[in-house]
């Protein structure tokens, strides 16, 4: 067995008990922490095929950004688990066809894999002089720009609307304007007077 | 024979990797030890005291007079802790810490990994950082560490933002995310005038301060702010595991001090490219580079009042943010144009 087998079956190995741990694991910040190592491992099987730029983004991306909502939801939220085991029966049918569907078409894919491995080449042809950065940047910025664009688009609109969703207007609220502060002169903060003994003002 | 050797070769690979891999580690524990010790004493000499002067010579040996006392101290959980997480917090923290040091190169070829996507791999470990500090907060069952932990999350979530708009206009620059080539596209006919601090200035300023507040030094420490959350996330830990998160949190400054040294000031490099300078072998000049970085560090800390937290967040999301991507915007077009694109 070489190295890279060897290494290849402790990430996945690794991955499947802490993907089963997600859903086991009683605590659910316990869950988003097995989540995290699940991800982590995924990013170690990128970096055996050799899709290094793919596996640092994973985690720059799942693990460092949206993980961390994830706790932070998590957290806050104060979970009840005896509520949440009330609907266990009720959901159970819908959990069990879902299951079922995806268990079928993992399945379909493996048995046409096994019978006819042509069926679907999706191993690209690999230019080796080019690193995968490259060849990423080369498909997404140059070959298919506008559909990046589009994207990009559509993920502003998405960004504008979950901003237009929760913002308010509230004028009771006092806010610093550095602006208004660094713009104050001696003339606008000051007022010199003066004070007759004895009196006051 | 020669089948023998091919087939492990790869134990003689680990091996010389594992010895590297040791051979930085002690020497990043002893610099760490020193930069600590330097950190105390400059603050010192700001304030017009002392420092620590009691253990050594000039109290040289006080690092080490404290691990030991760390050591030897009792750990201890709270009752109400989460006892797994609220153990491998300071774990993660320290480890993930330590791993960035894997991929940065002192000198020419002095790196332990090499890798293409080094800049990457540095900016996925330094995001992973937060998670020390998260599980740390809840771990503790308590509402200082925890509120401690939102604070500090947030704040480094916010200017990782800003560091990677930095990064990227440099690898504008250099046209490779290997942090060799970083270096090595920096040397040109001026000496230190042609590293990258000089043409992205405005980079270097926001890229220094980012990394203050992402290592959570003074004047951005609101993770700690012991006049209003006692000590932050690190409030019910000691001893061993107390130190780890100290640990952790140097190793982080100095990585970040060493990048800094990387992606701006050269590296390796000599500041100038004549005779008594070319002599010096260059991870002499690494580790002054470093060292001239941190104390920098040290001098804000000592200078500079803390930052209130709604100020914080402005300066990253407000300020930061639409200037480096301006800038970013703004490099890619210049050197679009004029074509010192590298790879053109």
């Amino acid at each position: 067995m070489s190295v890279a087998q060897a290494f290849f079956y402790l990430f996945s190995a690794v991955m499947i008990g802490s993907a089963l741990m997600v859903i086991v694991a009683r605590n659910p910040v316990h869950s988003v922490l097995f989540l995290i190592l699940a991800f982590v491992n995924a990013a170690g099987l990128f970096l055996l095929m050799g899709a290094e730029f793919l596996a640092m983004i994973l985690i720059v991306v799942y693990v460092g950004a949206v993980a961390v909502l994830f706790l932070f939801v998590v957290m806050m939220l104060d979970v009840d688990f005896a509520e949440l085991k009330q609907g266990f029966a009720k959901h159970l049918p819908l959990g069990v066809i879902l299951g079922l569907i995806l268990f079928v078409e993992l399945a379909m894919v493996i048995g046409t894999y096994l019978v006819s491995p042509d069926t679907a080449r999706t191993t690209p042809t690999l230019d080796p002089s080019v690193s995968n950065t490259e060849a990423l940047g080369r498909v997404l910025y140059t070959d298919y720009i506008y559909y990046f664009q589009t994207a990009g688009l559509v993920l502003l609109v998405a960004m504008i609307g979950a901003i237009v969703l929760t913002l308010q207007h509230r004028s009771n609220v006092k806010r610093q304007d550095i602006a208004t502060q660094v713009a104050r002169t001696k003339e606008t903060a000051m007022e010199v007077r003066k004070v007759a003994p004895g009196q006051g003002l | 024979m020669a089948q023998d050797i091919a087939s492990y070769g790869w134990v003689l690979a680990l091996g010389l990797t594992v010895l590297k891999s040791l051979l930085l580690l002690v020497a990043l524990l002893i610099f760490v030890a020193f930069i600590l010790l330097a950190d105390r004493k400059i603050w010192a000499a700001v304030q017009l005291r002392r420092g620590p002067n009691v253990v050594g010579p000039f109290g040289l040996f006080q690092s080490f007079a404290d691990l030991l006392k760390f050591i030897l101290k009792e750990p201890t959980i709270p009752a109400g802790a989460n006892k797994g997480v609220f153990l491998l917090a300071p774990l993660v923290t320290a480890t993930l810490a330590l791993a960035a040091w894997a991929v940065l190169p002192v000198m020419d070829g002095w790196a332990i990994a090499n890798i293409n996507v080094g800049v990457l791999y540095i900016f996925a470990i330094s995001s992973l950082g937060v998670y020390g500090v998260i599980m740390g907060g809840w771990a503790s069952n308590s509402k200082y560490p925890f509120l401690g932990a939102l604070r500090s999350a947030a704040q480094m979530v916010s200017y990782e933002v800003s560091i990677g708009f930095v990064v990227i206009t440099v690898l504008l620059c250099v046209g490779s995310l290997n942090l060799s080539d970083v270096v090595n596209a920096q040397h040109g006919h001026y000496g230190m005038f042609s590293w990258f601090w000089l043409p992205l200035f405005p980079m270097f300023v926001i890229f220094f301060i980012s990394a203050l507040a992402e290592t959570n030094r003074p004047p951005f420490d609101l993770v700690e702010a012991e006049s209003e959350l006692v000590a932050g996330f690190m409030v019910e830990y000691g001893s061993t595991p107390y130190m780890m998160f100290m640990l952790g949190e140097y190793v982080a400054i100095v990585t970040m001090c060493a990048l800094t040294t990387i992606l701006f000031l050269g590296g390796w490099l000599p500041p100038f490219d004549v005779a008594p300078f070319i002599w010096v072998p260059g991870v002499v000049w690494f580790v002054i580079k470093t060292c001239l970085v941190f104390f920098m560090f040290s001098m804000v800390k000592a200078f500079v009042p803390r930052y209130r937290y709604d100020q914080l967040m402005r300066l990253g999301w407000k300020v930061f943010l639409p200037i480096s991507l301006f800038m970013v915007v703004a490099v890619a077009g210049v050197l679009q144009y004029t074509g010192w694109a590298p790879g053109q």
